[in-house]
């Protein structure tokens, strides 16, 4: 008897996993779908993400490498010209960060008032995300031309001294930076309109009645409830601004001599020297560096965001 | 927030926006038709002779037509890597969005991983070598699609995340398979993201210079973007020339700007409020 039924429990058993295989082997959604995508990104991404951590760790040259430990990352900290391009990053990526949330917070809240022409100003100030990066790069160099230039002229005219820009070492770095902030912040706007917008009217209306002005409605309305946005504009311009070559490279070359190199430029210069090895120690350092800022104030700026 | 017009704040908006958004495109702008010697002097100031022709036939000369075979080689790069990454991301999305399974996490984790994690440029010139794609089209093309599958992969599944479940069943009882299924019933109805995907992929892989940079060098490769390094030199600039050459590189953005800003920009804010 008793076998008979555990018998039967088995056959039920077994022909419910032949139904369940069944239907996963016809299943309309089959996993080769990621196959394709996997290859590329599995072969182009992570294969060379595993790699670099290996080849950090060698000398590594056209014709071969050798393992030789550590000595890549204490040449990386022991360098002073690779060490600033360590504090470059850091300083650059704050700066355009910051500049970028209260730039981009002032201008959606000002695009989302009753003002005049505010498709035009939106576009205006949208259009240089698209632009190519060494265009503006090229462009700006020559705009903060030191003696020439339209920026000192124009500062000039209104009895300013503006400053050498890039070819002063203590203001090379931020000058670029300046120039990432006008290139960026329209994507920071938006992202912040696109916040704004969603706030429902109901509570500005309900502070209106009870009387709260315009700057009290933006600090305890829209401030607070704007804050998914923030979180996006952070992490977003915290990834660009980290990883920033592009617009360095155009503009200094992380000149004067390396006072505005950022990681990404001295792993290109590595690579040009041929020194692999110390290349993709920096690829590692900034891997690290990313991980390390971009992880914890996701999770913490998340979790703020679940106890409201 | 207020009930009536600022007038006075609108014309100071115009006015700041003008100044600092619009003139360095007026700049560049006017620069671009300026003879030599005005051009040397970067004023912002009315061009003394228009050498609209000029100017332009002489950026397209330069060095061989380099511009001309730049701008094939950039329309290849980008048509072709586009492309791909609209198919994979789709199809990625399609099956991360509808199954779930101990594969989500890891899938999802991965996607994750390829937004934050600059990629490591020697060792994947590395693997390139390796597969003898290293300065070849095809090398960048497959390089482009691995770098940018992540953001398309999020913005098709929160749209495919809007479709009902029912039409795909609707589908598998009348008998299709995935395939089918996929390409027939719900890529159609991707249209608009889709849109939005091709749209702001493509003006990023238009105007990328680090992976052509690293991944497809020498001058035969050139994409738009390395062309402007053509008229710099370090004591002789030719102004007027890398002007022109920065106008013409941006009217393919500008375009597509034109055309689908509302696009890009819903684009770009879903993606980075879903990221």
């Amino acid at each position: 008897m008793t076998t008979t039924v555990e018998d039967r429990r088995a056959e039920t058993r077994g022909t419910a996993a032949a139904i369940g295989r069944r239907a996963r082997a016809r299943s309309a959604y089959p996993y080769w779908f990621y196959l394709p995508a996997a290859i590329v990104y599995g072969v182009l991404f992570i294969v060379p993400t595993f790699a670099s951590f290996y080849f950090s760790l060698t000398r590594w040259t056209i014709f071969d490498y050798k393992f030789i430990g550590l000595d890549n990352f204490i040449q990386f900290f022991q360098e002073p010209a690779l060490v600033k391009g360590f504090t470059n990053t850091i300083i650059y990526a704050v700066v355009t960060s910051g500049l970028k949330v209260v730039l981009g917070l002032l201008l959606a809240v000002l695009l989302t008032s009753r003002i005049v022409a505010r498709g035009y100003l939106r576009s205006v100030v949208f259009f240089p995300v698209l632009v190519s990066t060494i265009g503006v790069g090229i462009t700006f160099t020559v705009l903060m031309n030191p003696q020439h230039g339209l920026i000192n002229r124009w500062l000039a005219v209104v009895g300013v001294d503006g400053p050498a820009w890039l070819t002063d070492p203590s203001y090379a770095l931020l000058s670029v930076a300046l120039v990432d902030v006008w290139k960026g912040v329209g994507l920071a706007t938006i992202i912040y309109i696109a916040g704004i917008v969603s706030i429902p009217q109901d509570y500005f209306e309900a502070a209106r009645v009870d009387g709260a002005s315009s700057f009290q409605s933006f600090r305890h309305i829209v401030l607070p409830l704007a804050r998914p946005a923030t979180v996006t504009v952070v992490i977003l311009s915290l990834i660009g601004g980290l990883r920033s070559f592009d617009l360095v490279w155009s503009m200094t070359r992380g000149g004067p001599g390396f006072t505005s190199d950022v990681i990404a430029s001295v792993i290109y210069k590595q690579y040009q020297a041929g020194f692999y090895g110390l290349s993709t120690a920096g690829n590692v350092v900034l891997f690290l560096v990313v991980t390390a800022i971009v992880v914890p104030l996701f999770w913490f700026l998340s979790r703020r965001e679940v106890e409201q | 927030m207020k009930r009536r017009r600022s007038y006075g704040l609108s014309a100071v908006a115009i006015l700041v926006s003008a100044v600092v958004f619009v003139v360095p495109f007026a700049f560049i702008a006017i620069t671009a038709v300026m003879d030599t010697r005005q051009s040397a002097e970067l004023q912002f100031s009315w061009p003394r002779h228009f050498h609209i022709v000029d100017n332009f036939v002489e950026v397209v000369t330069t060095r061989d037509y380099m511009l001309i075979i730049a701008f094939i080689n950039s329309t290849i790069l980008t048509v072709c890597s586009v492309t791909a990454m609209v198919v994979l991301a789709a199809m990625v999305a399609f099956v991360l969005q509808r199954r779930q399974s101990r594969w989500t996490g890891v899938v999802n984790f991965l996607v994750l991983s390829g937004l934050i994690i600059p990629p490591a440029v020697v060792p994947t010139i590395w693997v390139l070598q390796g597969l003898g794609l290293f300065r070849t089209m095809v090398g960048l093309i497959l390089v482009e699609i691995a770098f940018g599958l992540s953001f398309s992969i999020l913005l098709f599944r929160a749209f495919i995340a809007t479709i009902p479940r029912e039409i795909d069943e609707a589908a598998i009882i009348d008998g299709a398979g995935p395939l089918r299924l996929f390409f027939r019933v719900i890529f159609p109805m991707l249209k608009s993201v889709t849109i939005t995907v091709i749209v702001t992929q493509s003006v990023f892989v238009f105007n990328d210079f680090t992976n052509p940079l690293y991944f497809l060098p020498g001058d035969e490769n050139a994409t738009v973007q390395l062309t402007l390094f053509n008229y710099q030199s370090q004591f002789n600039t030719q102004y007027h020339l890398l002007f022109a050459d920065i106008l013409l590189i941006t009217i393919p953005p500008l375009i597509m700007f034109m055309f689908f800003n509302r696009k890009i920009v819903a684009g770009m804010t879903a993606g980075a409020v879903k990221g």
